[in-house]
C-alpha cells in the first residue's frame, strides 16, 4: 500500500507539473484489443497527432491473449505502454496495485467534467472503489453484450407462417428470454434456401472470458446478484438464488437445444463466423462488432437487424467496454495526458461515434439524431441503460477463472447441476476474498 | 628436443597474464576456467529453483508487489495435495502420457521395422512419415481443431464414412468422453516419426553377422526377433520413452491450441492448470509448491527409469 501511494504521489505530481503545457513531441504507445473499433481509433488519433505534434502508436493483442498480455505487462511494471484501454474489471487491480495514474487533479485542472459522460459508464470503467469520485480512467468505449438476427429470414413469409404455425404466436423480434429459445428452437435443424440452419451462437469459450459473458446476459435478465448488499461479499441466497438456477439451467438448454455442432469453445469470432457463414438465425455478441456486421455486404444492410439482450424478470445486459488510463509506469505521462484531453472534447467524441466507436459523451448520446444515426443505436442506449458487470476486484482474475471454471463445466461438460454448480462458484469466490483480505 | 603443447602455450601466455597466474595451482587455474560455467548455471538454474522453493512455502502474488508476504508453512503443499481439481488434472496428464507413449512406441516401431527394410522409395518415406514434427505444435493444434470439426472437419468424414454415422453427429474436441482422446491423436500423430527414428537407429546398429549366425543356427523369424531384434533395440526404446515421457508431463502449447483444457476440465493437464494458477491467478506462492510437487514427481521418476535404462545397456 505504501508503495501504492508514492507511485501515485509521483506520478500525480509528475502529471501535475507538467500537463499545463504542451509536452514536446513524443511517440506515444496506447494499448488496446486487436478489433474493430481499435481500427476507428486508429484513424481518429490522425487528428490528434496533426494538432499535438506527438506520434501514436498502437499495441492491439487479440482478444483471448489481451488479458494476458497486459495484465503481464502491468504487473511487471512495464513500460511498454503509455496509454491503456483496459477492461472495465481491471479497474480495481489498476487502481489499487498503483497501475493507473489517480486522473481527478488532471480532470479539475482541465475542466474534464464526469457529468459530461453516461453515467453507467463512468461508474463502469472510471471509478474506484465503485461509484466514489475517484477516477482512474475516462470512458472510452461504450459497450453491452447485444444479440443480432437474419431479418430476411424473420420477415420471409413461409418461414413467418411456419412459425405460427408451430408456435402459435408471430415471428419477432424476441422480447424475453424464453421467447428467444422458442425461435432457437423453430430454426433448429430447418432448411432454408437448401441448407440446414440453426437457432443461435452463444459464447461458450473456457480459456478467458466467453462463457461468462455469455451466461450473465441471462442470469441479469432472471435478476442475478453477486452480493446480498454492496460491498457486503455476502453472497449466499444472491449467486446461488433459485433465479440465479434457473437462470443457469436456461443457458444450458440453449446450448443444448439450438446452437450449431462444435460450438463448444466459442467467443466473438466464433459467434461471427456462424453468422455470417449463414448457419444461425440469431447470434449474440457485442456492440462493438454491430457497425462491422450492417456493413457486411453478404450478410448486412437489408438481411440484419439488432436487438437488446431481451428481459426475463428484468432488463438487464453484460457490459463490456473500456476506459482509458494512463500508466504509471510511464515516461511520457503528460504527453499521454494531453491525448486523454483532447479524446474528451465533445466533437471528437462525436466523430468517434461516427467512424464506428462507441462514445459515450452525453452529448453524442442525447443528440436528437443519434437514435436514427444508426440501426442499432437506439438499441445501444437501451443497454447501456441497463448494463451489470462483473466483479471489478484487483482479484477479478481469480474470480473470472472460477466462474469461466464452474459454468464451462456445467452447461458444455455436463458436470453436476446448475445449484452444485453455483454453491461450488460461491465457494471459490469466498476463498479468493479470504486470501484477499475481504473476508 | 620439440617443444610440448605446455611450453608452446606458456610462451604465447602474455607476460602480463603470466606473471600473474604463476604460482597458482593447476587445481586453482581449471577452477578459473570454470567457474562462469558454474555462475551461470547457479544464476538461471539454481538461483531460480532455491527461490521457487523459497515462495513455495508463502502466500506471494507476482501482482501484488506492495503486499506483505507471509510465511505460510506447509500450506500451499496441503491445499494442492488435497485439492481434486489438481487430482483430476493429474489423472489428464496420466491418461495423456500412458496412452500416447504407448501408441508411439507400437507405432513407431513398427514404422522403423518396415522402414528398415530395403525398398523403392524408402528415402521418400522416411522423409514423408517425419515431416509432422518438423510442424510448430501451434500449427498442428490449429489445423487439427479444423479436421476436428463436425460440420467440415475430414476427420468426421472418414469416420462418417467408416462407419456410416452422420459427421457432425459427435464433436471430437466438444466431448468429455472423446477430447481426451482427441489430443492423444494429436500428439501421436506427430511425434511418431521421433520414436521411429530412435527405433531406426538401434535397429540398424545391430550387425548383420548376428542375423547371419541365427540363420546358421535354422532360428526362426520370430526367434530372432525376440531374441536379437527386440533385446538390442531396447535401449534405445527406453530412451525413446524417456523424452516422449518428459516432453509429455510438461505439454502445453499443443493441447491449449486444441482444447484450451476444456470440456471442463478433462483435457487440463498439470501444466495447463500450474500455467492458470501462477499467471492467471497470480497465486505465485501456490504455484510454487505446485511447480515444486511436479519436479520432485518429474525428477523421480526420471532417476528409476534411467536407472533401469543403464541396467538393460549393461545386460
Amino acid at each position: 500500500m505504501k508503495t501504492f501511494k508514492l507511485a501515485s504521489a509521483s506520478a500525480l505530481a509528475l502529471a501535475g507539473a507538467t500537463w499545463g503545457g504542451t509536452a514536446a513531441a513524443e511517440d506515444l504507445t496506447l494499448c488496446w484489443a486487436a478489433w474493430d473499433p481499435a481500427n476507428a481509433l486508429v484513424e481518429l488519433s490522425k487528428d490528434f497527432e496533426a494538432q499535438s505534434g506527438h506520434t501514436m502508436n498502437f499495441e492491439f493483442v487479440p482478444w483471448p491473449n489481451f488479458a494476458d498480455r497486459m495484465l503481464n505487462e502491468l504487473n511487471s511494471g512495464g513500460k511498454l505502454c503509455d496509454l491503456l484501454i483496459g477492461d472495465s474489471q481491471w479497474i480495481g487491480g489498476g487502481a489499487e496495485n498503483g497501475h493507473y495514474v489517480k486522473l481527478n487533479d488532471f480532470f479539475d485542472a482541465e475542466g474534464i467534467s464526469m457529468d459530461d459522460f453516461a453515467d453507467a459508464a463512468v461508474y463502469a470503467y472510471s471509478t474506484w472503489p465503485k461509484g466514489t469520485e475517484n477516477y482512474y480512467a475516462l470512458p472510452a468505449m461504450g459497450d453491452a453484450n447485444g444479440w443480432f438476427y437474419r431479418k430476411d429470414w424473420f420477415t420471409d413469409p413461409e418461414i413467418m407462417a411456419a412459425y405460427e404455425a408451430e408456435t402459435g404466436q408471430a415471428l419477432r423480434e424476441p422480447e424475453s428470454q424464453k421467447e428467444l429459445m422458442q425461435i432457437a428452437k423453430f430454426f433448429q435443424g430447418r432448411e432454408i434456401d437448401g441448407q440446414e440452419r440453426y437457432g443461435v451462437s452463444i459464447f461458450t469459450e473456457r480459456g478467458s472470458e466467453g462463457i461468462t459473458m455469455g451466461v450473465t446476459g441471462a442470469l441479469y435478465a432472471w435478476g442475478f446478484q453477486y452480493e446480498n448488499e454492496p460491498g457486503s461479499y455476502d453472497m449466499v441466497g444472491a449467486v446461488n438464488s433459485a433465479e440465479a438456477v434457473e437462470a443457469l439451467e436456461f443457458y444450458k438448454e440453449l446450448y443444448e437445444c439450438c446452437t450449431p455442432p462444435g460450438y463448444t469453445n466459442s467467443y466473438m469470432g466464433e459467434s461471427l463466423d456462424a453468422f455470417k457463414s449463414g448457419q444461425v438465425a440469431m447470434a449474440m455478441n457485442w456492440f462493438a462488432f454491430f457497425p462491422g456486421l450492417f456493413a457486411d455486404p453478404d450478410i448486412g444492410g437489408e438481411k440484419i437487424d439488432f436487438f437488446v439482450n431481451p428481459p426475463q424478470n428484468k432488463d438487464a445486459s453484460t457490459l463490456g467496454g473500456q476506459g482509458i488510463s494512463v500508466v504509471s509506469y510511464s515516461d511520457k505521462q503528460d504527453a499521454a495526458l494531453e491525448y486523454i484531453k483532447w479524446f474528451a472534447q465533445p466533437e471528437v467524441q462525436q466523430r468517434w461515434w461516427d467512424l464506428g466507436g462507441y462514445a459515450v459523451h452525453k452529448s453524442v448520446l442525447e443528440d436528437p439524431s443519434f437514435i436514427e444515426s444508426q440501426p442499432f443505436a437506439g438499441d445501444f442506449l437501451e443497454a447501456m441503460n441497463a448494463v451489470q458487470d462483473f466483479w471489478q476486484e484487483p482479484t477479478y482474475a481469480e474470480l473470472l477463472l472460477a466462474m469461466q471454471e464452474r459454468i464451462h463445466n456445467y452447461v458444455v461438460a455436463d458436470q453436476g447441476t446448475a445449484q452444485e454448480a453455483l454453491d461450488m462458484l460461491i465457494e471459490d469466490w469466498t476463498e479468493v476474498f479470504e486470501d484477499d483480505g475481504k473476508l | 628436443m620439440s617443444d610440448s603443447i605446455a611450453d608452446k602455450a606458456a610462451r604465447a601466455t602474455p607476460p602480463r597474464v603470466a606473471r600473474k597466474v604463476r604460482g597458482l595451482s593447476d587445481r586453482a587455474i581449471a577452477w578459473i576456467f570454470v567457474a562462469p560455467t558454474i555462475f551461470l548455471l547457479l544464476a538461471i538454474n539454481i538461483f531460480p529453483l532455491i527461490w521457487t522453493i523459497r515462495l513455495s512455502f508463502t502466500d506471494f502474488r507476482a501482482n501484488r508487489q506492495g503486499r506483505e508476504v507471509e510465511w505460510v508453512g506447509l500450506r500451499n503443499y496441503e491445499r494442492i495435495l488435497t485439492d481434486s481439481d489438481v487430482w483430476l488434472s493429474m489423472q489428464a496428464t496420466a491418461h495423456f502420457l500412458i496412452w500416447t507413449i504407448a501408441l508411439q512406441v507400437i507405432l513407431g516401431f513398427a514404422l522403423a521395422w518396415l522402414i528398415n527394410r530395403k525398398f523403392k522409395g524408402n528415402d521418400l518415406w522416411t522423409t514423408i512419415i517425419v515431416l509432422p514434427m518438423m510442424l510448430s505444435p501451434a500449427v498442428v493444434g490449429n489445423f487439427w481443431s479444423f479436421l476436428y470439426q463436425p460440420q467440415i472437419g475430414l476427420f468426421n468424414y472418414v469416420i462418417a464414412f467408416l462407419t456410416g454415422q452422420n459427421a457432425s453427429s459427435f464433436d471430437m474436441l466438444g466431448s468429455v468422453d472423446l477430447a481426451p482422446w482427441s489430443i492423444v491423436i494429436v500428439d501421436t500423430w506427430m511425434w511418431t516419426p521421433f520414436v521411429m527414428l530412435i527405433c531406426l537407429a538401434g535397429l540398424r546398429s545391430i550387425p548383420d553377422y548376428i542375423y547371419e549366425a541365427a540363420e546358421i543356427d535354422r532360428a526362426s523369424q520370430w526367434r530372432q526377433f525376440f531374441t536379437i531384434t527386440i533385446p538390442m533395440v531396447l535401449p534405445f526404446l527406453m530412451l525413446a520413452v524417456l523424452f516422449r515421457g518428459i516432453e509429455n508431463f510438461k505439454m502445453f502449447d499443443l493441447v491449449v491450441q486444441l482444447t484450451g483444457g476444456g470440456p471442463g476440465n478433462v483435457t487440463t493437464l498439470t501444466s495447463i492448470d500450474l500455467k492458470r494458477e501462477a499467471f492467471e491467478k497470480w497465486r505465485t506462492g501456490y504455484a510454487s509448491a505446485y511447480a515444486i510437487i511436479l519436479f520432485v514427481t518429474v525428477f523421480g521418476l526420471a532417476s528409476i527409469y534411467v536407472k533401469a535404462l543403464n541396467k538393460v545397456k549393461e545386460r
